[in-house]
């Protein structure tokens, strides 16, 4: 189980995302993602103390179980159709993301670190899967799918940062963790309320606030 | 020499590779099924009968099942099996390998549409979509093997295969992919339907008989022969023909497990298959190209 | 020990207020805390407490600044806000926009969210690590966002979801500019820099230079979306809007101070590194693109609470623009924030007032507010006039610094589109508050409570009184923080 195994899963579960149309399968998918990264500390290169096994632990409980299971309740208590409904087609985003990996290949190819990383892979990892964040944000309706696509741009950041900083403190990780974990809870309860109000999650049709009233 | 027989090996098992994947099947559905040999009894049931040609159509029609049939045994002499080289290799014959199949599913086509008749037609236009598709996944994952091993003819390419590293588990499941796609098989085509609604290959060979007909099968046969070896190839190098020719058996196998697990993607989901695969195949190309 | 208890008081406080069943003990216990922060802030400026963990917290002259303003703001906020919860119906109610049928949050929920804004603003102002940084402001953004989901209805569902949204996005990408400091910090040979301030600054030749570029964009991004630089501003007008005045009051005035704050910080660092002119190119090029997308929506705006949000946008902009000017502009971006807060407050919570009364936000509904709120309507044209930069009121004076700083520069362009874009806003805000204030409003006056009265009116006293006198104490704070942040 090698760095580079672990970041070329990590490429794919991003690129089923985008191709993937069933909310509850996406859902899964980044919970796989959460699990690869939570063994992503062990495999980096890094010495392995106390102190990463419980950053690789705490990861891996955060992101691999407990936020797919609070967007899952999300979804289930909000009682909407589990299709993910994009503005961007299925195919048209699986062509988006390659070319999202392409870029962030070169990209990656012209930001040399200067304390070079475990592996060429890590820094263009990182940022196809910012990339491709942003892209799920932006093309998708329903407001869980823009919770994961947030998850995911969260999880190239983290990629990024395992991968080039090699000491910072437990603290910070940890403060980012529980940030990422509040946000997360709080998105949920936002969702519920959406759907309890607008009976649905499609935040293409949250638009009543806006200063051109037609 | 070996390469010879390789041909040989080819010419005469490629019926079994069918057989194995229908024997499958039926094991998963609890029968009995078919003879391994099935097949072919069927050949030379069909090359003993005549043949019946509607008055529609023209020398076309006769001439589509031998040529589809001469352009994958050329085929065949291109793709080096068990690690010897191919017969026929000179750099960039990886492209040519491609085309023949293009060249067997033109005549297919053609020979299909000069029946005249729209049911073939629609066969012929679904075909022809999905393998737009699926032939530039082909292309990127012997696109991904060439500046892999630095090679561009497919012998090669496959004697240098090294697959200890993820790439290559990305090229096999794209060319797995492609195998599944162009040989018609589920998911992308159901190989016995007979329903209008659902077929997509079968419909194309609707309307040939006896002699011909022989020869489509024997040439499906040998197509996924063809096919099967390239992956064969990419998964398993080395010089052991036991080995090979073990490893295309259990590559029927595997077909006829995922023919009996899955059922057939509805046909707006084919693409989207497609383009995943392709997904992973330029990832490989990428991989590599750092 | 102080720094401490600054933070620890209102967090404690939270969890207290979850807990209390009695309304009355709950508000009691929020404006204690409020007043034991205002206290421990005094203290503060008395007794300058030492850096504590390791330099991690400490409380330099920026951070003092703004911990100032935090402090007195919410002060104000929570005396405003034992009035507010106290009209404010438990169960049903009907909108007046739409007629719909909606329910208050619980006000455990309010007030405990409110208190742990208040924490987390502090642990802002006091960070003096990146990461600790990014932590907090990321914590009031979570804190604050059931605050404007307090009237639960479509609107402010709507506000609350593109904030959280939005904001977590640029935090996000604040983030990756804190990992890109981490690795410009980072040297092949010797240990890498610690992210704290101090020592980021002490060795920041050592920084890598084009790491640090890139760092400082991603952090001004991401923290520019906090703080409501266009075209990063969307969520800005719908959640200063949709929640109830006194959040928009605190959000305006003291939470965009603490992103403006994240971004000061990379500033320092940038500076210290010699890389300074490559920011401030940035920091002008947003100052005035914001100033200019209030000025477009400031024009014709409908909705009086969207027109103080669009405001703040414009007052941000300026902000940016004095920090990117540089030299004297800086001590006037001080002054500006100061200012800036205090007023945008005080409009906000008389904005709240003139709501309660109207029960419209359409400016096009309210009429004559100077004859039915007598008290709020002096305060709401005192307010525009002290927003706009009219003489006495304080925002004249930092404007005109940071006006003088940009033609002492020779940057005419700049001065030039800086002056017409204010007098944009000048004519567009006056409009519609004068329109407002005049005329009749057919019903009779209204006695205003006095806790809803007397918070505006202190803070509007105290831009007057900084317009005309600063006093040396304070030019002496502000004269400091400039300098720690990389002016003259």
């Amino acid at each position: 189980m090698n760095l580079e195994l672990v970041l070329i899963l990590v490429v794919l579960t991003n690129l089923k995302l985008l191709g993937s149309s069933r909310l509850g399968s996406s859902i899964r998918t980044v919970g796989v993602q959460g699990l690869l990264l939570g063994l992503l500390p062990l495999v980096a290169g890094h010495d392995l103390t106390a102190r990463v096994w419980l950053l690789a632990a705490g990861g891996a409980v955060i992101k691999g179980v407990m936020f797919p299971w609070m967007l899952m309740r999300a979804l289930r208590d909000a009682e909407v159709r589990r299709e993910v409904e994009p503005f961007v087609g299925m195919l048209t985003s699986i062509l988006i993301g390659i070319v999202a990996l392409g870029a962030s290949f070169w990209l990656g190819h012209r930001l040399p670190l200067p304390r070079p990383a475990g592996s060429l892979l890590l820094v263009p990892v990182a940022l196809s899967a910012i990339l491709m964040g942003l892209f799920l944000i932006v093309s998708r309706r329903k407001a869980v799918s823009q919770v994961l696509g947030f998850l995911v741009m969260e999880n190239g950041i983290y990629v990024f940062g395992v991968g080039v900083v090699q000491e910072t403190s437990l603290l910070v990780e940890l403060g980012v963790l529980l940030d990422v974990f509040v946000a997360v809870f709080v998105m949920g309860i936002i969702i519920f309320h959406i759907s309890r109000e607008f009976d649905h999650i499609d935040t293409d049709r949250l638009s009543m606030l806006r200063d051109w009233k037609p | 020499m070996m390469a010879f027989v390789h041909i040989l090996f080819a010419l005469v098992l490629a019926p079994l590779l069918l057989g194995v994947i229908n024997r499958t099947k039926a094991l998963f559905a609890g029968r009995n099924g078919q003879p391994l040999l099935q097949l072919y009894y069927d050949l030379a049931k069909l090359l003993r009968k005549g043949a019946v040609y509607s008055r529609t159509t023209s020398w076309v029609f006769r001439a589509g099942p031998i040529a589809g049939l001469a352009a994958v045994v050329a085929a065949l002499a291109i793709v080096p099996f068990a690690g010897t080289g191919a017969p026929v290799s000179f750099a960039g014959d990886l492209v040519l390998f491609a085309y023949l199949f293009g060249l067997m599913r033109f005549f297919t086509v053609i020979a299909a549409l000069d029946t005249g008749s729209s049911f073939e037609g629609m066969g012929a236009s679904r075909e022809v979509q999905f393998a737009a598709l699926a032939e530039p996944v082909l292309f990127l994952a012997l696109a991904a093997l060439a500046r892999r091993t630095g090679s561009l003819s497919l012998s090669g390419i496959l004697g240098a295969v090294t697959p200890s590293e993820p790439v290559w588990a990305l090229v096999a499941v794209a060319l797995l992919v492609v195998l599944l796609a162009e040989n018609a098989r589920i998911p992308v085509d159901d190989p016995n339907t007979h329903l209008e609604l659902t077929m997509i290959h079968e419909v194309m060979v609707l309307d040939h008989g006896g002699p011909d007909f022989a020869f489509i099968l024997y040439g499906a046969a040998l197509k996924l022969w063809v096919l099967g070896a390239l992956l064969v190839g990419v998964v398993l190098p080395g010089e052991n023909i036991l080995l090979s020719l073990v490893a295309m058996l259990a590559l029927a196998v595997v077909v006829g497990v995922i023919e009996s697990t899955m059922a057939r993607l509805r046909l707006l989901r084919v693409p989207q298959l497609l383009v995943g695969a392709g997904a992973l195949a330029a990832l490989a190309l990428i991989l590599v190209m750092r | 020990m102080m720094i401490f208890a600054l933070v620890l008081v209102p967090a404690l406080a939270g969890v207290a207020a979850v807990v209390l069943r009695h309304d009355r003990a709950r508000r009691a216990l929020l404006v204690l805390t409020a007043l034991a922060h205002a206290g421990l802030t005094g203290a503060v400026w008395v007794v300058l407490p030492g850096p504590i963990f390791g330099g991690w917290l400490a409380l330099d002259a920026p951070a003092r600044l703004f911990l100032s303003v935090t402090s007195v703001l919410f002060l104000a906020a929570a005396v405003y806000a034992v009035g507010y919860l106290a009209r404010e119906p438990h169960g049903a109610e009907k909108d007046f926009e739409d007629g719909s049928l909606f329910t208050n949050a619980p006000e455990a929920v309010f007030t405990a969210c409110l208190l742990w804004f208040l924490a987390a603003m502090t642990l802002v102002t006091a960070s003096q690590h990146f990461g600790l940084l990014w932590v907090a402001i990321e914590a009031t953004t979570l804190a604050s966002a059931p605050l404007i989901y307090f009237h639960r209805h479509h609107r402010s569902l709507e506000a609350t979801w593109k904030y959280l949204l939005i904001c977590s996005v640029g935090i996000a990408l604040a983030l990756l500019g804190n990992f890109f400091l981490v690795v410009a910090a980072s040297t092949p040979e010797a240990a890498p820099v610690p992210m704290v301030l101090g020592e980021l600054t002490a060795r920041a030749r050592q920084l890598h230079g084009p790491w640090l570029k890139a760092a400082f964009v991603f952090l001004l991004v991401g923290y520019g979306t906090k703080m409501g630089l266009a075209p990063l501003h969307t969520w800005l007008p719908d959640a200063h809007s949709e929640s109830p005045s006194v959040i928009s009051a605190l959000l305006s005035g003291a939470l965009l101070n603490c992103a403006f704050l994240g971004i000061l910080r990379a500033h320092q660092v940038c500076a210290a590194a010699g890389q300074a002119v490559f920011g401030q190119g940035l920091l002008v090029g947003f100052g005035l693109i914001s100033m200019a997308v209030a000025a477009v929506f400031i024009l014709g705006q409908a909705d009086y609470k969207r027109l103080l949000a669009y405001s703040s946008v414009e007052h941000m902009g300026i902000l940016a623009l004095g920090i990117g000017l540089g030299g004297a502009a800086t001590f006037g971006a001080m002054l500006h924030a100061v200012n800036h807060s205090l007023t945008k407050a005080a409009l906000f919570l008389v904005a709240g007032n003139i709501l309660a009364a109207y029960r419209t936000k359409s400016t096009a509904d309210v009429r004559g507010v100077a004859r039915l709120l007598p008290v709020s309507g002096v305060l709401w044209v005192a307010g525009f006039f002290a927003i706009t930069g009219s003489p006495p009121f304080g925002p004249f004076l930092s404007e005109f610094t940071i006006l003088k700083a940009a033609l002492d520069q020779g940057r005419g362009a700049v001065a030039v589109a800086y002056l017409a874009l204010l007098a944009l806003v000048f004519i567009g805000m006056a409009t519609v508050v004068l329109r407002m204030a005049q005329g009749e409003s057919g019903r009779a006056t209204q006695r205003e409570p006095w806790l809803a009265v007397f918070p505006p009116a202190a803070l509007a006293a105290t831009v007057l009184v900084l317009g005309v006198y600063v006093p040396p104490a304070l030019g002496r704070a502000l004269q400091e923080a400039a300098q720690a942040v990389g002016g003259f």
